[in-house]
């Protein structure tokens, strides 16, 4: 595909943002358009597709049953994950719970490495050892990838009081759900960087739903934004991936120089919880589809391209296969790569596993410190 | 540090417990800059059982860090920050408090090396006082080291003496790995003489190594933490009427050193086990099954005894607690029945 570099690829196109609601902030500290470019649309579309495509890919290879165990998937919810990177950078922490593909992909793991993870391969981002729910990337910050629902608060509040300690200037992204916003340990932890003023963001995804129960049904206050108490909250349109970005610029600001903030983005899963979900029973088919045709946030991004005329239909077709293309070239690749070797079952337990003393199923299984 | 260190004579001092889990702290917070101590009381109280004390003064409030009364936040906290790369001692006022994080310590610490093939580690150190203490009834004395030396990715720790808490504390907040570090209360007022090595700044005891308190060849006592101290009672009135024991105190519940006491039963050829918690599945369990799996079995003249706590939630009355837990006297009677 040959694209024409022309001026306007950097010419600035003007995005209005949707309205801001708030908690012990001003509305006029936020902004309420922002630009952006041909190239940084094509960019975002791109990317999304690709997010979108892989978790489309793996809701096929689960019922082929060559992923297995739990699969909890992201799509609708692009432009949260897009938003993010385009706000934070890799000094900045993000630490979510299970459903956290499009994270890692964003993160630095490839297609391939993710895929091949899910479907327990060798060459997986976690050697075929942790699945769906463990991603992890030291290098770019990405502290994973968690199963137990609300137990990702805490930690990511660790890191960035690890963050402050060591006089970093960055922040950390605490993502989770709308179930999780009710969970105890959240505040426990917020009191904690509220008290110390740690430079972390609480961020939830609310996709309405906490597995099968709406939030009208967990939550005695549904206004997630304001659960934060004398914290400050913003609550955004998740699916726009401009109000994704500028607040969480604004966010990272206000945690460098204040501390924590809320900042509750409304979005919606495609997929029901996970794949034992057929995500129908506590909506309708009706409503699922209505999300896709009024608010999906890929189409959001195609819509500006098409009326600003960065890109026609045609082009962007060409997009969508080329993300395709790339997903099943992944998908090939993994499903003929080797499982990992039995060898791996007794590694990793230990930092220095050489030392350790690990019991097999049998006691003459074992295997036995370096040193013995 | 401190002058707590009272000299004795020449190349040795004497110390409480108490004493020696505050030195190894404080130098241990001295030597690196990412080593910092969390949890209730801590700093500005001095510690709620004082083992802390000084160390807020000497350090300040970014090395010493007094939390709320919320231990699954600041143990998911403390665990993110050694996840980060620092170091956190996490003090738990008493281990009965810590069923409150225990997500942290086995979901979100011990498992996380393995389930992300290596990528990301957390050397952390969870401290604080374990089993009985005095009269404080049920919620207040359950001995956990059983639950956590189960856990694959831990290392747990139980230190008697003072040159127990030293060497081991030092070696666990260097180590690598999560270690569960459990102290006694009791014990926090033991004094005991100790040689100037053991107050060296790099005076580190190995991991997964027992030591054998007292050497003898009738039977083999293995055991940790305050029962040490009755079983060296014990067997000082055993070696009265010509019973020679040999008492092994484990210092590491995980990994356990097989091997000193496999060793050891070739020489005695008898077992008593003893600990305070509860029998089901406890220490004393696992060592009769190590002993099963080796060719030690054979050299068995009578099956292992142990010596547990009752079967029940800690009674308060002070007369009830006293048949609660094993005493001197229990681990007398023990090494006789073994003998028959």
């Amino acid at each position: 595909m040959i694209f024409r570099i022309s001026r306007s690829c950097f010419s600035s196109i003007s995005v209005k943002l949707p309205p801001f609601k708030v908690h012990h902030l001003e509305l006029d500290q936020l902004p309420q358009t922002t630009t952006t470019t041909s190239a940084e649309l094509l960019a975002y579309y791109k990317s999304m597709q690709l997010q979108r495509r892989m978790e489309i890919a793996c809701d096929n290879l689960y019922k082929q049953r060559l992923i297995r165990g739990f699969l909890h998937l992201a799509d609708g919810q692009e432009s949260i994950y897009e938003g993010l990177h385009a706000a934070l950078t890799f000094d900045d922490c993000v630490i979510t719970a299970y459903r956290d593909h499009c994270i890692a992909l964003l993160r630095g793991d490839t297609p391939h490495q993710i895929i091949a993870e899910m479907m327990a391969k060798q060459t997986g981002s976690t050697k075929g050892k942790g699945g769906s729910m463990h991603y992890y990337k030291k290098a770019t910050n990405f502290y994973g990838g968690h199963g137990i629902v609300g137990a990702q608060i805490p930690l990511g509040t660790g890191l960035a009081f690890a963050q402050k300690y060591n006089k970093k200037p960055n922040v950390t992204l605490i993502m989770f759900g709308d179930g999780a916003a009710n969970q105890g340990q959240l505040y426990e932890a917020a009191n904690m960087a509220q008290l110390w003023h740690l430079p972390a963001i609480y961020f939830i995804e609310n996709n309405l739903f906490g597995m099968g129960t709406s939030i009208d049904r967990a939550s005695a206050n549904t206004k997630f934004y304001t659960r934060g108490d004398v914290i400050p909250g913003i609550q955004i349109d998740g699916n726009n991936v401009f109000q994704v970005r500028e607040t969480l610029k604004f966010a990272k600001k206000h945690c460098l120089e204040k501390g924590p903030i809320f900042i509750e983005a409304m979005t919606y899963r495609y997929h029901g919880h996970s794949m034992s979900d057929p995500g129908v029973t506590y909506r309708t088919r009706e409503e699922v589809q209505q999300q896709r045709k009024t608010r999906d946030c890929i189409n959001y991004v195609k819509n500006i391209i098409l009326e600003n005329k960065v890109a026609d239909e045609h082009q962007l077709e060409e997009i969508d296969n080329t993300a395709q293309n790339e997903i099943d070239i992944a998908v090939e690749q993994a499903k003929v790569d080797p499982v990992p070797p039995s060898t791996e079952l007794t590694t990793d337990v230990y930092v220095d596993n050489q030392n350790h003393f690990i019991r097999g199923i049998l006691y003459k299984d074992s295997i036995l410190p370096k040193s013995q | 540090m401190l002058r707590i260190v009272h000299k004795l004579r020449s190349g040795f001092a004497k110390m409480t417990v108490r004493e020696a889990i505050n030195s190894a702290m404080a130098q241990e917070i001295e030597r690196d800059p990412n080593v910092f101590l969390i949890g209730e009381e801590v700093g500005q109280y001095q510690g709620a059982y004082k083992v802390s004390k000084g160390l807020y003064d000497r350090f300040g409030k970014s090395r010493i860090w007094d939390t709320p009364i919320t231990e699954a936040g600041f143990t998911g906290l403390s665990v993110g920050a050694s996840m980060y790369g620092l170091k956190p001692i996490v003090e738990f006022m008493t281990f009965n408090f810590a069923m409150q994080a225990i997500d942290h310590i086995i979901n979100s610490a011990a498992k996380l090396h393995y389930m992300s093939a290596g990528g990301l580690k957390t050397s952390i150190v969870f401290r604080g006082i374990n089993g009985a203490a005095a009269s404080v009834a049920a919620q207040h004395s359950q001995c956990f080291a059983a639950w956590y030396s189960q856990v694959p990715g831990l290392i747990v720790l139980s230190p008697y003496d003072c040159e127990d808490a030293r060497g081991l504390l030092k070696a666990a907040v260097r180590d690598p790995n999560p270690v569960v570090f459990l102290e006694n209360e009791i014990m926090y007022n033991e004094a005991f003489e100790v040689p100037d090595n053991v107050m060296d700044k790099d005076y580190l005891i190995p991991i997964g190594k027992a030591k054998i308190m007292k050497e003898g060849k009738d039977v083999t006592i293995v055991t940790f933490s305050k029962m040490v101290k009755f079983s060296m009672l014990a067997a000082a009135e055993l070696e009265r009427e010509g019973i020679s024991c040999e008492v092994i105190n484990l210092r590491t519940l995980k990994p356990l050193d097989r091997n000193t006491i496999l060793e050891s039963i070739k020489k005695t050829h008898r077992v008593v086990t003893v600990e305070e918690g509860w029998g089901q599945c406890g220490i004393g369990a696992e060592i009769c099954s190590i002993i099963n799996e080796s060719n030690a079995f054979f050299h068995l003249d009578a099956p292992v005894v142990r010596v547990t706590g009752a079967d029940i939630p800690t009674p308060y009355a002070f007369n009830l607690e006293e048949l609660s837990f094993p005493k001197a006297h229990n681990i007398v009677e023990a090494v006789k029945l073994v003998l028959k």
